[in-house]
């Protein structure tokens, strides 16, 4: 069952790759409900959020630590990052490895760009004295944002190791139905990070 | 000789590693016996040259029906270490002001107590119960990701060693096992105690989650044909409705755990009084996960009762499309109520009236099912075995339990009865009315599926008398004190307040129960010597297809999986004279692919542990090692293909022919 197959040698599927065993799909199945579990943990932590958005105290307001130019260039990079890996999952389905693997490296360095600038943030935000302990509001802005910053992390780590395996095997059932699911992750983070941008950084903009 | 040493050793670990103030001069006896038994274990484990045995049948396990084994057990050695807990407890508490335990001590026995009857023995004891009938209910060869089972079971494994351990070691939690802020905070609770509390629950509610997904997709997608919902056995829909609140209620525990820890280890702001912290919101976070809690504590208990009450009254389940619908409705409703936890922090009339009427509409459906299972009773020829009499005497206790529920749920009477022993009455009420005796009610129902011998019935009883009695002795005086303003988290009090009487009732009852917990280990031991076999596999004359399958069941579950064409489908075969064993022939016997054991699930459990425990005392060293062990052992999987083992025809064929299961 998870033998490597040359994907020349499938006659046109009728479903796709990933969902052509059954025991494959049924991943994809669980990974929906992970997903359904890991939008409550961020449902949560946005509750968490908007109840610490005016708990500011003696700490700095949005405005003040909200840095729009790096925010945008994240929302971009992010996007951006979606729209490749779905492009990656359109030369899959085509049985284009190569094209395939191009378009996951391109998704990775845009998340590794995003990372890196959310990192740099953090980071200049921690040396202006600017930390969680400060404020609620502060606390509950570096949960969220670091949570979904750590969700992205870990599925760079991930693709890494799917190139690895993809690129010993090939496209099987297996492979394939991983590649999938980890589009599946992205997207989400995607949409995740679309909701912090408009209730984290445009609110904070407005009060 | 050995003992010493290990000993002498022991203490002076502790003291170098751990500060004189974390430990209780009063928990070195339990050190002594909690080091007795380890070195037992092992020389006997060594002994007979078990140490492989071990290894490769039980801790590197994918097997669902052992998973099965593995949580029972765990849940039966957590109900005697709650139930020892209860029982210090009352013993403080039987006369006033003795003081064998004092204050702080008291403190932490109800905490752990509290936290290990919930966590660690009913979530596990459901578990049990899932892994071991559920996917045969449903006629599947196992669970949707057999490993991922089997890493579910060693987070909950390492989970509650972690919390138990802190009792060896010093230092227990001691804030009850809600664990409110702002008191959690460091500023009101230092030392390492709080911190068990909060890693081993984190860690044992990520495999509780993911318990949740897997039982969830096991019976959306893993059903035999012909098994449509409406089909499905009631303990399998319990299972469905129970496995959707807990994919719903953990990650909000998860966060505001998450959430508390960091602001202990790493001084964040959430919970705090300082900087703007707001500490209601941990009491509403906990709580929108606490109450959907006690429904996934309860749903399978009413689960097992339909199961139990169909066969032991030898007719259909009374009404099943209303239990169906009565258990979805509670499961959305589950979630409408959580602040009648809190109506006396003041969130104003308008909050509370509504929670109160939430509150008093799920005790609708629950109504629905009591009258379903008493309508099944009816006309129909009883047959008084152990796990039927904890059906019948769930009954009145579960409508009590319930009852007293709904009181509290009119506010003005919350105002008077919130913290005191009436609360305590009512929720022993329902978690042992409802849930221990479900769960004790389903043990020794499924037993002799599990075992493959029954447990013995006369001494079942006994436990069971015990364990009925012992518990309207225990509680009945607990309402009568709550109503006399005896508030619950008290460790002692004076004489003179018309409390002595039902204080030392109480304690009575509480340890006769005890009696009972010692009668049912008794019969346990017995049973495994004494017991015959059972070689039919349906000693009940049972109705779901379960007991259409030899005890205990081959590894591969169904050699050919069945077609469904009925509700109670084993019932309806044994009426047309066609059991799974009569269809087969051998050359209906394919090869089959099953999942291969892995050491991954338990050196992942391992790494949490470690990484837990570095977190516990803030060793960061310890906790990246464990780190990186979680890593690397998730990197592994990643890389391991190689899941299954084929098992041939001729296996098969052998394994059926020797149970008798073969035609020619
Ligand atoms: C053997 C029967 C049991 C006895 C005698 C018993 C007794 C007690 C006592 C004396 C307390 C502390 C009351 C106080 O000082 O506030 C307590 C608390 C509690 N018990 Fe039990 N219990 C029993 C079984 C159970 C079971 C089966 C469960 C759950 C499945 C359970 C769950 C709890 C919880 C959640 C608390 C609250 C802890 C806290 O205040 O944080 N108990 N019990
Ligand atoms: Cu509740």
């Amino acid at each position: 069952m998870s033998l490597p197959v040359d994907p020349k040698v499938i006659p046109k599927p009728p479903v796709p790759l990933e969902f052509s065993v059954k025991a494959e799909s049924i991943k994809i199945t669980g990974f929906w409900m992970f997903l359904v579990s890991d939008m409550l943990i961020f449902a949560s932590l946005f509750s968490v959020f908007a109840v610490f958005r005016s708990r500011i105290m003696a700490g700095p307001t949005p405005n003040q630590i909200f840095h729009y130019g790096s925010t945008l260039l994240e929302t971009l990079l992010l996007l951006t990052s979606s729209f490749t890996v779905g492009m990656a999952i359109f030369a899959m389905r085509k049985s284009h490895a190569k094209v395939m693997m191009a378009w996951l490296v391109l998704t990775l360095v845009l998340g590794a760009g995003f990372v890196a600038t959310e990192i740099h943030e953090f980071v200049t935000d921690v040396q202006h004295g600017i930390t969680w302990h400060v404020s609620g509001f502060l606390s509950g802005f570096f949960v969220l944002v670091g949570t979904h910053g750590a969700h992205v992390s870990f599925g760079i780590a991930w693709a890494v190791t799917l190139l690895f395996q993809l690129s010993r095997r090939g496209l099987t059932p297996v492979t394939s139905r991983k590649l999938y699911t980890f589009s599946l992750y992205w997207h989400f983070l995607d949409i995740v990070w679309v909701f912090i941008f408009t209730f984290v950084y445009l609110f904070g903009k407005i009060t | 000789m050995s003992f010493m040493a290990v000993y002498l050793f022991y203490l002076y670990m502790i003291h170098t590693l751990f500060p004189e103030n974390v430990r209780q001069p009063t928990e070195l006896g339990a050190d002594v016996m909690i080091i007795g038994a380890g070195i037992i274990i092992v020389s006997v484990l060594t002994r007979y040259k078990k140490w492989r045995w071990l290894w490769s049948e039980w801790l590197t396990t994918v097997d669902h029906k052992k998973i099965g084994v593995l949580y029972l057990i765990s849940a039966l050695a957590m109900l005697f270490r709650g139930g020892v807990d209860a029982l210090m407890l009352r013993t403080n508490l039987a006369l006033p002001n003795i003081q064998p335990i004092g204050a702080n001590e008291y403190n932490e026995v109800f905490t752990t107590h509290g936290t290990i009857m919930i966590f660690f023995m009913a979530m596990p004891f459901i578990f049990a119960l899932f892994n071991a009938v559920v996917p045969l209910m449903i006629g599947a060869r196992d669970v949707a990701f057999p490993r991922l089972n089997a890493i579910s079971y060693w987070l909950f494994a390492f989970g509650a060693l972690l919390l138990n351990i802190s009792f060896v070691l010093g230092g227990s939690p001691n804030a009850g096992w809600t664990a409110y802020a702002p008191f959690t905070e460091r500023a009101f609770t230092p030392g390492v105690g709080e911190n068990y509390y909060f890693m081993s629950l984190l860690i044992a509610g990520i495999g509780t989650t993911m318990t949740g997904i897997n039982f969830l997709v096991t019976i959306i997608r893993m059903r035999a044909p012909g098994m449509t919902f409406m089909r499905m056995p009631l303990f399998v829909w319990t299972t469905l409705t129970t496995s959707a609140l807990i994919i719903f209620a953990f990650p909000p525990l998860t966060v505001a755990l998450a959430l508390t820890l960091i602001d202990r280890l790493f001084h964040a702001s959430f919970f705090t009084l300082g900087h703007g912290g707001m500490p209601m919101m941990y009491v509403n976070l906990f709580w929108l996960f606490g109450h959907p809690e006690v429904y996934i504590v309860v749903m399978p208990a009413f689960g097992i009762f339909s199961e139990v009450v169909a066969t032991f009254s030898g007719k259909q389940l009374f009404g099943y499309t209303a239990m169906v619908l009565s258990v979805v409705a509670i499961m959305l409703f589950a979630y409408g109520t959580w602040v009648h936890h809190f109506f006396t922090m003041g969130a104003g009339p308008s909050v509370n009236v509504f929670f109160g009427l939430s509150t008093m509409l799920i005790a609708i459906p629950t109504g629905v099912k009591i009258f379903n299972w008493i309508f099944t009773m009816w006309g129909g020829r009883i047959r008084m075995t152990v796990a039927m009499l904890y059906q019948i005497a769930f009954i009145p206790t579960f409508a009590i339990g319930g009852a007293t529920g709904v009181m509290f749920a009119v506010v003005p009477v919350d105002y008077q009865l919130h913290n005191g022993y009436f609360l305590i009455a009512h929720f022993h009420n329902v978690l042992i009315g409802g849930t221990l005796f479900g769960l004790l009610s389903g043990m020794h129902y499924w037993w002799p599926k599990m075992f493959g011998f029954s447990l013995n019935e006369r001494l079942g009883k006994f436990a069971f008398w015990l364990f009925f009695i012992g518990f309207w002795i225990t509680f009945t005086p607990q309402y009568m004190l709550g109503f006399e303003g005896m508030t619950r988290r008290l460790y002692t009090y004076p004489l003179g307040y018309g409390w002595h009487m039902l204080n030392v009732i109480s304690t009575l009852g509480a340890f006769t129960m005890g009696a009972g917990f010692v009668v049912l280990v008794y019969d346990i031991v017995w049973s495994l010597f004494k017991m015959p076999r059972d070689a039919t596999g349906d000693p009940w004359n049972g109705r779901t297809l379960e007991w259409a399958l030899p005890s205990p069941v081959p590894e591969y579950n169904f050699a050919r999986v069945p077609v469904v064409t009925s509700r109670d489908m084993f019932w309806w075969m044994k009426r047309h004279h066609a059991t799974i064993a009569d269809q087969l022939k051998p050359n209906d016997i394919r090869e089959l692919e099953l999942p291969k054991n892995s050491p991954v699930p338990f050196i992942l459990g391992l790494g949490f542990f470690i990484f837990g425990f570095g977190m516990v005392f803030e060793w960061w060293l310890l906790a990246f090692l464990g780190l990186a062990i979680i890593i690397g052992s998730l990197i592994y999987t990643g890389f391991d293909y190689d899941e299954h083992k084929q098992v041939s025809a001729e296996e098969i064929r052998h394994i059926e022919q020797s149970l008798g299961r073969l035609q020619g």
